[in-house]
């Protein structure tokens, strides 16, 4: 392929950095190093097997940690993973208002330390 | 209430159109191809231990899965004729259950008479009931007559809490389907050692495969007896089926390819191997036969050269027959399996 077709056709393949089709793409990964791909897979499914929490639980809290990172592979998964395991609507937003308040409490909670170089510094 | 697929001239109220576009799904192999894989291929019945009877289309509810787009406005209903030609069939066979469908079945006006026929008989029977059913005025003592006849209830709930339920079953439905729970408790259907039971059947509200059925159950039953007082026995998960109206969800809501994807992807041989038409011979309202009632809403018979209607049922050549399957058949082999009675293999969860 001459270069100027094979950027136009990269650029055709790649119209946006998020493309929904990828997530099924993940095992693709794998292809860079088998060895790491295969031991994580062990790892993220050990993680959500059903144990001390259930695999409903899991979800929900996958879905809240999705929101955090703001992942829209993961929040795609995990939305149909929370309803798959029998969560509704209702469960499912509280989990993102968790997300939603550990983020801006983090922030906020920072204000001490703003408070402690104020006071430091102020007379 | 929204009319039936037929009263609004939809197209997919045809068998023929459904087929047509399970047909064409795209990105799936075919499901013999899934069952050669699986070594299941042609899949074969293993005897009738149920004869499912669904007496008619004829039902007070117009919920938006429905795979018979049953409603008010259908007239197609069991005569008693037909029914007599089921009793004569059962009497010729050992088949232990009846499990009597619809539609609402107890809305055919023969229906207490097929009850009574079918217990003569010495067989146990399944009601497959909306529970709303239950409190019209025109069924007065119904759930006293199934207690009293010691039939099953198969009773459907998609889910505990009332804005899921009302989505998919209808305005006002969870609350009159939480008081029918409450009769039938009451008459002793679903206390442990009343011999009366009484299970729940959850199907998922929207374009997603249900959960592991033990985790949903203890969900249900936690929920329903701290809100609503309501016990019951076990909890049946059932997927829902790509066909009629919830394939005319599917292909409106756009999410028609990406369910038939879930569903292949999710292929389970084992659950497979133990799909309930195997073990189950299906009567349409007009005593033709199929492998189950998802079959006879596609207007699928059983195989040429079998006996095709009730009249002609002879155990020896139907007990072994070849399945008629088609891609609506991932329904019941994804994952943990659905049927008639819920998940088919122990446990599973879907991926994601």
């Amino acid at each position: 392929m001459p270069p100027v077709a094979r950027v136009v056709a990269e650029e055709e393949s790649m119209q946006g950095y998020y493309d929904a089709n990828d997530l099924a793409r993940f095992p693709e990964m794998g292809k860079g190093n088998k060895e790491l791909w295969e031991k994580f897979s062990a790892y993220y499914s050990a993680v959500f097997a059903e144990g001390a929490l259930s695999e409903r639980e899991k979800a929900l809290i996958a879905l809240a940690v999705a929101h955090a990172v703001q992942c829209p592979y993961c929040i795609d998964a995990y939305s149909q993973a929370c309803l798959e395991r029998g969560s509704n609507i209702e469960e499912m937003t509280e989990a993102v208002h968790v997300a939603c308040a550990i983020r801006g409490g983090a922030s906020l909670v920072h204000g001490i330390q703003m408070r402690n170089i104020v006071g430091k510094l102020s007379m | 209430m929204s009319p039936s697929l037929i009263a609004l001239g939809n197209p997919l109220a045809s068998a023929a159109e459904q087929r047509c576009v399970l047909g064409s799904s795209n990105g799936i192999p075919p499901f013999g191809q899934s069952l050669r894989r699986a070594g299941l291929f042609p899949l074969a019945a293993t005897g009738i231990t149920a004869l499912q009877i669904n007496v008619g289309k004829l039902c007070n509810q117009t919920c938006r899965h429905c795979h018979v787009d049953a409603g008010p406005d259908r007239r197609e209903i069991m005569t008693r004729e037909t029914m007599e030609l089921c009793l004569a069939a059962l009497s010729r066979s050992q088949i232990p259950t009846v499990d009597i469908t619809g539609g609402a079945p107890e809305l055919n006006p023969h229906f207490r008479w097929l009850v009574e026929g079918v217990k003569k008989l010495g067989r146990h029977v399944i009601d497959r009931s909306n529970l709303t059913v239950l409190l019209l005025p025109s069924q007065g003592n119904l759930a006293e007559f199934l207690a009293s006849h010691r039939v099953e209830i198969v009773a459907s709930l998609p889910y505990y809490r009332e804005a899921q339920t009302d989505a998919q079953r209808g305005e006002g439905v969870f609350e009159k389907s939480i008081e029918a729970l409450q009769k039938l408790n009451r008459l002793g259907y679903g206390r442990e050692g009343s011999g009366l039971t009484l299970n729940l059947v959850y199907n998922p509200v929207g374009a997603f495969l249900p959960p592991a059925q033990s985790g949903i159950e203890r969900q249900f039953k936690r929920e329903l007896e701290q809100r609503h007082g309501v016990v019951f026995d076990h909890l049946y998960a059932i997927t829902n089926m790509p066909i009629s109206r919830f394939l005319k969800f599917l292909l409106a809501s756009g999410n028609y390819e990406s369910y038939m994807e879930k569903l292949a992807h999710a292929f389970n041989p084992a659950a497979a191997a133990g799909v309930m038409c195997r073990a189950m011979l299906s009567v349409g309202w007009d005593g033709r036969l199929y492998d189950c009632d998802f079959n006879q809403m596609l207007e699928l018979p059983v195989n040429s050269g079998l006996p095709a209607h009730i009249r002609d049922f002879d155990p020896s050549r139907l007990d072994g027959r070849t399945i008629e399957t088609r891609n609506h058949c991932y329904g019941c082999t994804a994952g943990a399996g659905s049927s008639c009675g819920g998940a088919t293999v122990a446990e599973a969860s879907p991926g994601t």
